[in-house]
């Protein structure tokens, strides 16, 4: 070619970058800050400090990129370590604030264990059923379990049931894609519909309240179940092609609490209609297709469990989101991928991102 | 001990399976997601578009200006002036206590604002904004909007308020306004007028504020504004004006219902003076008045205490409800049925022995005059008012006769005077008396009757129609405050026609008789002939004394050793001039003892002033506006 140099430095420092992952995520990328301007109230400070938080995100996406899973791998211990021992000193001595102990005072720096948490759980079991590849039986996923109860049984004590709840899922996907059985499974299934009845009791009064106003959102319809209403009002108001642009009442009036961040799909769906959810309910499933197929080709269990397991949890996060927001299920403190404002869950996901492309670009290249 | 090795082919077999199956989960999750979605905006599309448009859009009505009210003359007796509140919304208010304490610091609130506050927020449940302060000075206004971020759900509204320039001149008639209260609401309810009072907070009360409250109230209009979810008003979508209230001109001569209020001093009592040949009322007084204007946002708890427990009872309106003795202002019409129904002639005369007693009983009904006034033809008799001529008369006509006489000036029966809460005093009879007390009728209750005493009762605006329909010959007009309604949308003035209530014929002659006597009354050797001294026209008038307490047989009225509020009460009736009479009055003065000596002077300075034009003393508004009553914008 002509210009040899740029081809090489593609090559070397491009090449990583899956084109179908990095395409699709461009294409969500600029939806997010179209959305995000309107969402903000037209506040073009938001949307320069959202692409600050992205620059970081596509650094930190990138350079993972570049790592090879092993390297990757060596770290899962130890973060895990890590985030059991935050969250244990949380429990013991953790700043208490809205009713719950959640963070934790490291000098002027604030941390939410839970949040690291999150990504060391599912790392560590991938790298536990790497290592116990060869001879897995039973017993690995007896001590699997313990790991992923252990954190998640800490969360809950904070209380955060919705995070419980997803480092919980995290961590399934890896047992799930490890080959729990599926007899265990179902017996899993089946306990905790037997057990939720005498989960209630034990439930605090604003879970419960949730719940109830999950059932019911018109019940207190100024309470509780104002946020969800509200976001209803501004999906269904926006029909199929939506209010255009700018053009939603609900975000732009007030109405729409949290509208820069775990409400933004209302403003979205308002804006947007069905059509615009569609092409991103699309785009994000041609992501966890692309993950799918990527974890497939992993050339080590720990590469295909992770790939497998991220996937699995970037749907997760949308389809709690989204079932949030439109009211079918309760509401839990969830980010939407992509659209919600914020950097620690955009860095987070473009870091998944990045293990993505890392997994597919060493596919070949086993490392010994 | 080791475990077996696992086959790493199906265990990549088994992965890939959970994969896809894992991918199906994904898309069904997505359909549902998608079902979820599409339901949200194709079927229930219309149900959340309302939604979303009911929280953006919300009428809000737009207060109808109130109708002036004006003398014949055009002098204001109510306006309308800007007037800034500060208002707490509490469901956007989370923390009104709080908000209050901080807003101290801005405009002043005083502790039984804040009662009233907590009131009025019991009152409306909290769903409505409730002013924490009314009347907020310019500073206040500014103070206030440049930290109105500061406290959500607390605003400032500028409105229209209702202003009575005259202060307590005229105060019963004119009435005032006062704010919608419970019962207001459940009678606007009843009448299916809620609607038009969206926005409103006052409503006529008393007087004509509340009697010609539909006219004068308007129709409010409605602005269809874009709010935000903290209430706040983005834009104006879509106007409907308001429809102003009618203005009032009423019959009134704001200058003679001054110096008719002035001409009474410190003395309680009441005076009507009404234009005979049509009715209008011209002067309607009732002191001590009050000051409207206390009235309109809620009168605080001290002012309120001062009204109520005076004993001068400043809140009862004397002219319209006071129902009195008319003593001895009956003897006129006395006479009148006497020659209507010829049982005397004007030359007839009683030998009076200074009482009357029936035959063969000891009881004396005594004139006011010891010993008589000897000979008495009927003239006499009004001249100087003889008693005993009367109780006679009466004896011989029969309290029937005398009912149906009476009432036919009006006696017993509410005027119809465009204004609410009137008394219908009492003209009694044997019918009446067996229904209300299951007795018989007395002789001597008829006797005392004949003086106006015993069952009789009436007010002054009684007393001043009857005198009116005495001075326009029979022709009694319905007496009436409203002249004319000025509708303001139009600028049309549609005057208010004199309506007759009943006509009955009299002998000229014996009309003649009577106003020649009438006239006796106010010249030398009648009893209000010091009133009458020097009048350049001609009065006919009628004393009369009121008995508050009774006096015993064999017992004198002494009128010093009585407690004040014990005396008599003082009555006078006239009007002038007599060949033409433009002017019926009615005065009354509690415990003001003789008639002539207090009633009769205080109608003389009205008839002055206004036939002649004789001012006391130069009229001005007693009250000015508030000084922050500025137009807006």
């Amino acid at each position: 070619m002509m210009f040899p140099s740029i081809k090489a430095w593609r090559k070397s420092w491009l090449a990583p970058l899956d084109p179908i992952l990095l395409n699709t995520m461009t294409v969500l990328v600029l939806f997010s800050l179209i959305v995000l301007y309107s969402a903000s109230g037209e506040e073009i400070g938001k949307v320069t400090s959202q692409l600050r938080n992205l620059a970081l995100a596509l650094t930190g996406m990138w350079l993972v990129a570049r790592t090879h899973p092993q390297t990757l791998e060596r770290l899962a211990f130890p973060l895990y370590g890590i985030a059991l021992l935050a969250l244990i000193g949380v429990a013991l001595f953790g700043e208490v604030s809205h009713g719950a102990r959640r963070w934790l005072h490291l000098g002027p720096v604030r941390l939410q264990p839970s949040e690291l948490m999150k990504i060391a759980l599912p790392l560590a079991l991938a790298a536990f059923f790497e290592m116990r590849a060869r001879t897995l039986n039973w017993r690995d996923f007896v001590i699997a379990s313990l790991m992923l109860l252990l954190p998640v049984g800490l969360v809950l004590r904070q209380p955060d049931l919705g995070t419980a709840l997803l480092i919980a899922s995290s961590g399934f996907y890896v047992l799930y894609f490890a080959g729990l059985p599926w007899k265990v499974m179902a017996f899993l299934g089946g306990s905790v519909l037997a057990a939720l009845p005498m989960i209630w009791p034990l439930l605090h009064g604003y879970q419960k309240k949730r719940i109830l106003t999950f059932i019911d959102p018109t019940q207190d319809p100024l309470g509780a179940g104002y946020h969800t209403l509200q976001a209803m009002i501004a999906i269904g108001s926006g029909g199929v092609l939506g209010k255009g642009w700018l053009r939603g009442t609900q975000s732009h009036l007030d109405f729409l609490p949290e509208h820069t961040t775990d409400f933004i799909f209302a403003v979205f769906g308002e804006e947007f209609g069905l059509v615009g959810e569609l092409v991103f309910l699309g785009a994000l499933l041609i992501l966890i297709t692309r993950g799918f197929v990527i974890a497939n080709e992993g050339s080590t269990p720990f590469s295909r469990l992770m790939a497998g397991a991220l996937s699995m949890t970037l749907f997760t996060y949308t389809f709690v989101n989204m079932g949030m927001v439109s009211g079918i299920l309760p509401v839990v403190g969830v980010p939407l991928p992509f659209l919600s404002y914020g950097g620690t869950s955009l860095v987070t996901l473009f870091i998944s991102l990045g293990f993505l492309m890392s997994v597919h670009h060493h596919r070949k290249l086993v490392k010994h | 001990m080791t475990a077996p090795l696992r086959n790493p082919h199906q265990d990549r077999w088994n992965f890939r399976l959970r994969l896809r199956l894992m991918w199906w989960v994904v898309v069904v999750l997505t359909v549902i997601l998608l079902g979820r979605l599409a339901w949200l905006q194709i079927v229930a599309q219309r149900y959340y578009h309302t939604l979303a448009e009911a929280n953006r859009i919300s009428l809000v009505p737009t207060v109808p200006n109130r109708g002036l009210i004006l003398d014949r003359n055009g002098v204001l007796l109510a306006e309308n002036h800007y007037d800034y509140d500060l208002e707490i919304n509490p469901r956007l208010c989370p923390e009104v206590t709080q908000t209050i304490d901080g807003l101290t610091a801005l405009v002043t609130i005083t502790s039984s604002d804040r009662k009233l506050f907590q009131k009025m927020r019991d009152e409306t449940h909290g769903l409505a904004p409730v002013p924490i302060r009314t009347h907020l000075t310019e500073d206040e206004v500014a103070r206030f909007s440049v930290n109105r971020y500061r406290f959500p759900g607390v605003d400032i509204e500028a409105r229209l308020t209702r202003f009575y320039p005259q202060g307590t001149h005229a105060s019963h008639l004119i009435g005032y306004i006062g704010r919608i209260n419970e019962d207001d609401q459940d009678r606007l309810e009843d009448e299916d007028l809620s609607d038009q009072y969206r926005g409103t907070n006052h409503i006529g009360k008393l007087g004509i504020e509340g009697h010609y409250e539909q006219l004068l109230h308007g129709t409010p209009g409605f602005e269809q504004v874009e709010t935000d979810a903290a209430g706040h008003g983005v834009r104006v979508l879509a106007h409907t004006p308001p429809v102003s209230g009618n203005d009032l001109y009423l019959t009134i001569d704001a200058h003679l219902q001054q110096v008719a209020e002035d001409a009474f001093g410190t003395n309680r009592g009441a005076l009507v003076a009404i234009d005979p040949t049509t009715g209008e009322v011209l002067a309607f007084v009732s002191q001590p008045g009050f000051d409207p204007n206390l009235f309109v946002d809620g009168i605080d708890q001290e002012h309120w205490n001062d009204l109520n427990t005076s004993p001068d009872h400043p809140l009862n309106n004397r002219a319209l409800r006071g129902q009195y003795p008319p003593g001895s202002t009956v003897k006129p019409f006395m006479a009148l049925a006497a020659l209507q129904l010829n049982i005397r002639t004007p030359e007839y005369t009683l030998a009076d022995p200074g009482y009357f007693a029936f035959p063969g009983s000891t009881h004396h009904y005594r004139d006011w005059k010891e010993g008589g006034h000897g000979m008495v033809n009927m003239a006499l008799s009004i001249i100087q008012s003889c008693d005993t001529y009367y109780y006679s008369l009466a004896n011989e006509m029969g309290i029937d006769a005398l009912h149906d006489f009476f009432i036919q000036f009006g006696f017993g029966q509410k005027s119809g005077i465009d204004l609410d809460g009137e008394a219908s005093g009492l003209y009694p009879s044997t019918a009446w008396k067996k229904k209300k007390y299951h007795q018989d009728w007395y002789g001597g209750d008829t006797v005392i009757s004949g003086i106006g005493q015993g069952f009789v009762l009436a007010t002054p605006l009684q007393l001043a129609v009857a005198t009116a329909t005495l001075a326009n010959g029979g022709r009694r007009m319905k007496p009436h405050l409203v002249k004319a309604i000025r509708n303001t949308e139009n600028g049309r003035i549609d005057p208010v026609a004199p309506e007759v209530v009943q006509s009955i014929s009299f002998r000229p002659q014996d009309l003649e008789t009577l106003r020649l006597a009438m006239e006796g009354v106010m010249k030398p050797g009648g009893t209000a002939s010091q009133a009458g001294a020097g009048a350049p026209y001609a009065i006919a008038g009628k004393t009369g004394t009121a008995q508050v307490v009774a006096v015993r047989q064999g017992e004198k009225y002494n009128a010093g050793a009585l407690a004040e509020r014990n005396r008599d009460h003082a009555l006078f009736i006239a009007y002038a001039p007599t060949d033409h009479p433009r002017l019926a009055i009615a005065v009354l003065v509690e415990n003001g003892g003789h008639g002539g000596a207090t009633a009769a002077p205080i109608a003389r300075q009205v008839f002055d002033y206004y036939l002649l034009g004789k001012v006391p003393a130069p009229i001005q508004p007693t009250r000015s506006p508030p000084a922050d009553d500025v137009p807006l914008d």
